[in-house]
């Protein structure tokens, strides 16, 4: 090669290297239409037709008005991602992140306090079910806002209910009830293999959340409590059903289960008489098995507690806009239009959820895709509707209690001395992120 | 052209991986070694702890539990998927009929993208409706919850990695057809056998190419990843499949703890390190080098 050629290649490697650092830098947030729009960037997780109904929203409101042009992508690991851009300095307008992410987000100083925009839009706490309102706000600031949320109830298979269960007025109320239920309605083959187990409390949604059922929590004042007397409960309960089933026989029978989002899915292959589940969970049924005839019940309630009837666990996602986000007011002039309670149950109502908002009207209930949405709508609006626990561990503490069941389920351990190690560990964990996160 | 303006041209070719090796590779690994003596959850400037990180791994009950898995799979998985990829190449060097066409065949499944090949296992090792629990039954043999009992878990992720032997097979063909046959010749005229042929001739001509697939096999074991996270969530059960990178991905990017997590980085290349020294080492005296 003669050297006028090579240096020609090499002038071309470097200004294809400068182009491509140049349309890589170009930042993500501040990019103009043609027609002068403000772009407003909006990361979200869903895929498929939890998209397509956000994409109804997001077109809606861009034709609504000709200023802003809300882009919606989808993401996958939305939340690493949102995570390191805005670490980078360049996050998204908006980021569709999951509400049990709020308190480490904030925590970690990675979010914009909205209480000044939603104070100034009318948006306030008599805006949405308590429950969720508690969600989305820590420590006095509001952080967050819902775009679809969930709460779980029972679902039955009607078809392997004997009739005394056969309705959700004939279902079991109480927790003795609901034992004498498991015992009918599961079934073994002819090999004393289980065919049909009646409920597998670690299966379906909320599965890591028992002690709520029983008044128990994962907190105690400022201090992580895992071991209580009413989580020990909570957790034996839990392991009952292996010892009820047998320890190997519960393994074998849970390792023929297949994926969430396939006619074997449990419940829809007819493996699970019920399961806890949220809204959503219809989709599924309509999906992979329509032929299921179902309804749905509030979970029962331990005996002699009637105050702890309701019991339900929240589902989150929101809408969250990250700290450095170039067009902040901008970003959340699509909150606001989600917000809105026409926009809010059109998308509630593609997701197959409940709505967050305290005013529900009677065409959502009426018209909705999941026949049984009231009950999805009266639990979220119980006292007894609880979601994460709102320290920035809740990772580590779902990891940890999934642990300890699994200690307990197939390791043999006694639930007090699983409880007891998940404990330690998880004092060691909160006081490692109180003093170099919280205090740092 | 005189000698500097040749170097220049050269480091002006060069510029593009000395780029993107200084920015995506070299000062990463400067700063995760500084991050690692500090606090740092990503979003917050880091915060100098000194060797607290380390010192935490040392009583870390789950770290050690990672480390355990790690290290029980490597020694499992490497030396059968050596033994399995030889055999494999040996059958592929025999001059049968469409060899080519078998060669493709086998090496196919080292194509198939970790996740979907996890979602295919997952079907395979079902408990109830899976394809070798049905065989198995079939003959009479135990059908064991290959992805629910913390006995087996481990064993199962061990028999899949045969499954992507595929590169290395290639690489032990390459290495077969390299032998002499003059060797084989000479070892028939002393009057050996098959099996006399294969451990006194071909095992000793390729034990550099095995020495190389070991080693790389041992790294990749140690830094398994996808497989697991994708059939076994969480390390479930009760940690029995919980991975030193899955731990190290949490604590990264679930727990925020990126300093720790660093820490994990640094303690894995150094133990990943000694591992190939050890092997270098003790392979010495067993690896034949033609020429000396």
């Amino acid at each position: 090669m003669n050297t006028a050629v090579a240096q020609r290649l090499a002038a071309l490697a470097i200004v294809t290297a400068g182009l491509f650092a140049w349309v890589g830098s170009e930042r993500a947030a501040s990019r103009q239409t043609g027609s002068q729009r403000v772009v407003v960037t909006y990361w979200e997780k869903w895929t498929g037709d939890e998209m397509q109904a956000m994409k109804h929203i997001v077109d809606s409101f861009n034709a609504s008005q000709s200023r802003i042009e809300v882009r919606y992508l989808s993401i996958s690991g939305i939340a690493d991602k949102t995570l390191l851009a805005t670490s980078g300095g360049n996050p998204p307008d908006l980021a569709g992140l999951w509400g049990d992410q709020v308190v480490q987000f904030a925590d970690a100083g990675a979010l914009a306090p909205l209480d000044d925009l939603a104070s100034k839009a009318g948006l306030s706490e008599s805006t949405y079910k308590p429950a969720y309102w508690n969600e989305m706000t820590y420590k006095g600031h509001l952080y967050a806002f819902p775009s679809s949320p969930g709460t779980s109830a029972l679902y039955v298979n009607r078809a392997l209910m004997p009739p005394e269960y056969n309705s959700a007025e004939k279902f079991p109320k109480t927790l003795s009830e609901f034992e004498k239920f498991i015992s009918k309605v599961s079934k073994k083959n002819n090999s004393g293999g289980l065919e049909t187990a009646a409920f597998m409390p670690r299966d379906g949604f909320g599965s890591g959340s028992w002690p709520y059922l029983f008044g128990g929590d994962f907190q105690n004042g400022n201090e992580i409590e895992v071991n209580s007397a009413t989580d020990l409960k909570a957790w034996e309960w839990v392991h009952s059903f292996a010892k009820r089933f047998g320890v190997r026989e519960t393994q074998s029978f849970r390792s023929g289960f297949g994926n969430y989002s396939s006619p074997q899915n449990p419940f829809l292959s007819g493996k699970l008489a019920t399961m806890m589940d949220g809204p959503w969970f219809s989709n599924y049924i309509r999906l992979y098995n329509p032929k299921t005839d179902w309804f749905v019940v509030p979970f029962p309630y331990p005996d002699g507690h009637p105050e702890l009837a309701g019991y339900t666990v929240l589902n989150l996602n929101t809408l969250m806009i990250p700290k450095g986000a170039k067009h902040k007011s901008e970003a959340f002039e699509f909150i606001r239009y989600v917000q809105r309670q026409d926009n809010m149950e059109r998308l509630c109502t593609e997701q197959f959820c409940n709505s967050p908002l305290s005013k529900v009207s009677e065409k959502f209930l009426n018209t909705h895709p999941n026949k049984a949405i009231r009950v999805f709508d009266e639990l979220a609006r119980s006292p007894r509707a609880r979601g994460p626990v709102q320290v920035g561990i809740w990772n580590q503490i779902s990891q940890e209690m999934g642990n300890a069941v699994d200690l307990m389920d197939v390791g043999g351990v006694e639930p007090k001395v699983a409880l007891d190690k998940a404990q330690e560990r998880l004092e060691d964990e909160w006081s490692k992120y109180r003093e170099q996160v919280l205090n740092q | 052209m005189n000698t500097r303006r040749e170097q220049l041209v050269g480091v002006l070719f060069a510029l593009p991986w000395i780029l993107g090796f200084t920015i995506f590779l070299a000062y990463p690994l400067v700063t995760s070694f500084y991050y690692s003596f500090t606090s740092f959850s990503v979003l917050r400037p880091p915060h100098w702890i000194g060797t607290s990180n380390y010192r935490e791994l040392i009583k870390d009950d789950v770290f050690h539990q990672s480390l355990k898995n790690t290290l029980t799979y490597a020694a499992a998985s490497v030396p059968l998927a050596t033994v399995f990829a030889i055999l494999l190449a040996m059958l592929l060097n025999t001059k049968a009929k469409g060899m080519a066409f078998y060669r493709t065949i086998f090496y196919i499944p080292s194509l198939v993208p970790m996740v979907a090949l996890g979602v295919l296992w997952l079907w395979i090792f079902n408990g109830h409706y899976g394809l070798l629990n049905e065989g198995l039954g079939k003959v009479g043999l135990p059908t064991p919850p290959w992805l629910t009992d913390p006995a087996w878990t481990k064993w199962t992720l061990v028999l899949i990695s045969v499954w992507g032997t595929g590169n290395a097979m290639v690489i032990y063909l390459a290495g077969l057809q390299d032998v002499p046959q003059s060797l084989y010749e000479a070892a028939e005229i002393d009057g050996a056998k098959a099996i006399g042929k294969t451990w006194h001739v071909t095992i000793p001509m390729i034990s550099p190419v095995i020495l190389f697939n070991v080693i790389m096999g041992l790294i990749g074991a140690m830094q398994t990843f996808a497989l697991p996270y994708v059939m076994f969530p969480g390390g479930q059960p009760a940690r029995s499949t919980y991975f030193f990178s899955m731990y190290l991905y949490d604590t990264a990017f679930q727990f925020q703890r990126m300093g720790y997590a660093s820490a994990m980085g640094w303690v894995m290349f150094a133990i990943t390190l000694s591992l190939t020294l050890i092997a270098l080492k003790l392979s010495s005296k067993h690896v034949h080098y033609e020429g000396g």
